[in-house]
């Protein structure tokens, strides 16, 4: 169905059809209005689900390890200060390897207080275990969340679903939903391979592992956040053999015979492409990656991609502080290091606490990696 | 696609509304992004959001087109802006970045044309229109709620959409919104509607 919906109103409807079996949530701007409305949806009937009213957000994600641990579709939505007030137990979720789903809209995190929309909460849990998915419009924050339950139950590990606060969290866009059945029949029951409440299988959750097991353990989760790649890329496939709409862990723009191309994540993506069509215009080679999965990061395919260009702009939508560039470019050089040949890669950090990312914005940055040169490592957009 | 979203002719139609804070201008932005929705067009509608508080300047928008819209910039240019409340005229630079060739003005207020244009000292390229929207708020709903009728004058100046759509969305959105008792808002509202759609000049 064609439907009008804002990125939280799309998403509470893929909570709803997903039917958790519990949803424990404590509300912040600008995701409100996901567990607002899903709420609805438990107090209507709409949904099976079991909604469990917490008074914080660490409440809110032990209460999904709980959750979780006993087997149950489990599920919160939060952003910012919230997701950040998970922190401890979103180490504990992951170390688990419970599939958690968690749509979010990421926002800045204080101080100075600011509830617009950047990747700071998300790219600040980067190392928790979790996997992360940034989305470029409302569509695809629908589409990413449905197939983040199968991603996570099937990878065992918990997985954000980030849409950019307010940008996309609060523009209604137009959207092509599915039946209740059809996410249902795609998703499937959820079948555990352990819970806590099976008494006929005892199992232990949670023990102390000291010296000896404790990095065995670790080394283990690392191979299965390794090992969650070929499953995304899997789960994408089933989703467009069922509903046509295909997803890549990255996407190429008009990279063909490019000589210099942007990388970002995010809603930015969308005014990139316009960016890009205008520049191909006046004959300028030059074109857009965008990385739609953070977390399993996808070196092999970052590095196939991306060496063969002669240069590559990262733009980052969070600072690291006094890294050497932003949270991805990090990543990125570091991907590129032993490439057999290295494209220049620049820095830029855009967008924070909301800043305006204008149509000229990204056509300046495209300009100056066409140049493929700028005086500054990192270059702050639009900072006065 | 429908005979209105060639209008369009291939570029997508930004509007800015303003108002104050309780007026509805995010309301209205939603209410027309859904209509346009329901001709098969592409929309966009988003508010801008600041201090949220009764009485304060807000601004939203709508971005339609016949093609998928990418963007998620804020918008600068629009072609379109309407004015909720005729005191944000000064204050909030109504104005700003509004295209001067063959941008449209939609302004509430009970003055005339000549008169606001002359106030406003807009440039000729700009087509002012005015609807007293409050006055008609007033005379059918019964308060001043201008953003609904200001539906019916902006469907007229624009002509992006058919009148009978916008009046289906807007009668079913209505429908939604004034449940349990409240039913018998929705006939005012639609004739406060068509009013507007009527009385609208330039």
């Amino acid at each position: 169905m064609i439907l009008a919906k804002t990125g939280n109103e799309a998403l509470a409807y893929a909570m709803k059809q997903i039917n958790p079996d519990v949803v424990a949530a404590y509300p912040i701007t600008p995701s409100t209005e996901i567990v607002q409305i899903f709420a609805q949806y438990v107090s209507d009937g709409k949904v099976d689900s079991e909604f469990v009213a917490v008074e914080s957000e660490h409440s809110a994600m032990s209460a999904c390890i709980g959750s979780a641990a006993s087997g149950c579709r489990t599920m919160t939505a939060t952003a910012s200060q919230g997701l950040a007030l998970m922190h401890e137990m979103l180490f504990i979720a992951g170390g688990l390897r419970l599939p958690i789903v968690v749509p979010i809209a990421s926002r800045s995190l204080s101080s100075p207080l600011n509830i617009h929309g950047d990747h700071s909460d998300s790219l600040a849990s980067r190392d928790s275990g979790w996997m992360q998915f940034f989305c470029e419009s409302v569509q695809e924050g629908y589409d990413t969340l449905i197939q983040c339950v199968k991603i996570a139950e099937r990878a065992s590990l918990p997985a954000i679903c980030a849409v950019d606060g307010f940008i996309l969290s609060h523009c209604m866009e137009r959207i092509e939903t599915f039946e209740d059945k059809s996410v249902r029949e795609f998703l499937g029951p959820y079948k555990p391979n352990w819970n806590l409440l099976d008494y006929k299988k005892p199992i232990l959750v949670g023990p102390a592992t000291m010296q000896d097991y404790y990095f065995e353990f670790k080394r283990s989760q690392i191979e299965g956040m390794n090992n969650a790649l070929p499953v995304i890329e899997e789960v994408q496939e089933e989703f467009k053999q069922k509903f046509g709409r295909g997803y890549g862990v990255i996407e190429e723009y008009r990279t063909d015979d490019a000589e210099a191309v942007v990388l970002l994540m995010g809603s930015a993506c969308g005014t990139m492409r316009e960016a890009v069509d205008a520049m191909r215009n006046q004959g300028k080679k030059v074109g857009m990656v965008k990385l739609r999965v953070f977390r399993p990061l996808p070196h092999k395919l970052l590095k196939e991609t991306l060496a063969k260009f002669k240069t590559v702009a990262v733009m980052d939508r969070a600072d690291a502080v006094n890294s050497y560039g932003g949270p991805l470019f990090t990543e990125l050089t570091s991907v590129l290091y032993d490439a057999p040949q290295r494209p220049n890669v620049l820095s830029y950090v855009y967008g924070l606490g909301g800043k305006e990312f204008s149509l000229a914005d990204a056509a300046t940055v495209l300009e100056q990696a066409h140049a493929g040169k700028k005086e500054d490592l990192v270059t702050y957009v639009g900072v006065r | 696609m429908t005979e209105s979203c060639s209008m369009l002719g291939g570029q997508a139609l930004e509007i800015r509304w303003h108002g104050r804070g309780g007026q509805g201008a995010k309301t209205a932005a939603l209410l027309f992004g859904e209509a346009a929705l329901d001709t098969g067009m592409f929309i966009q509608a988003f508010p801008e959001y600041g201090p949220e508080r009764m009485g304060a300047p807000v601004a939203a928008f709508n971005r339609l087109s016949d093609k998928p819209i990418r963007s998620h910039a804020g918008v600068k240019n629009p072609r379109v802006v309407v004015v909720l409340d005729a005191s944000l005229i000064e204050p909030a630079k109504v104005t700003e970045g509004l295209i001067e060739d063959g941008g449209i003005l939609l302004v509430n207020s009970n003055l005339e044309p000549a008169e606001l244009r002359k106030r406003l000292n807009l440039p000729t390229g700009i087509k002012l229109y005015v609807v007293d929207a409050s006055k008609i708020a007033m005379e059918t709903v019964g308060k001043n709620v201008p953003n609904t009728p200001m539906l019916g004058a902006l469907v007229k100046v624009t002509g992006v959409l058919e009148f009978d759509q916008m009046m289906e969305a807007v009668k079913h959105k209505l429908g939604e919104k004034f449940r349990g008792g409240k039913e018998k808002f929705v006939e005012p509202n639609l004739v406060s509607v068509r009013r507007a759609y009527e009385e609208v000049r330039c």
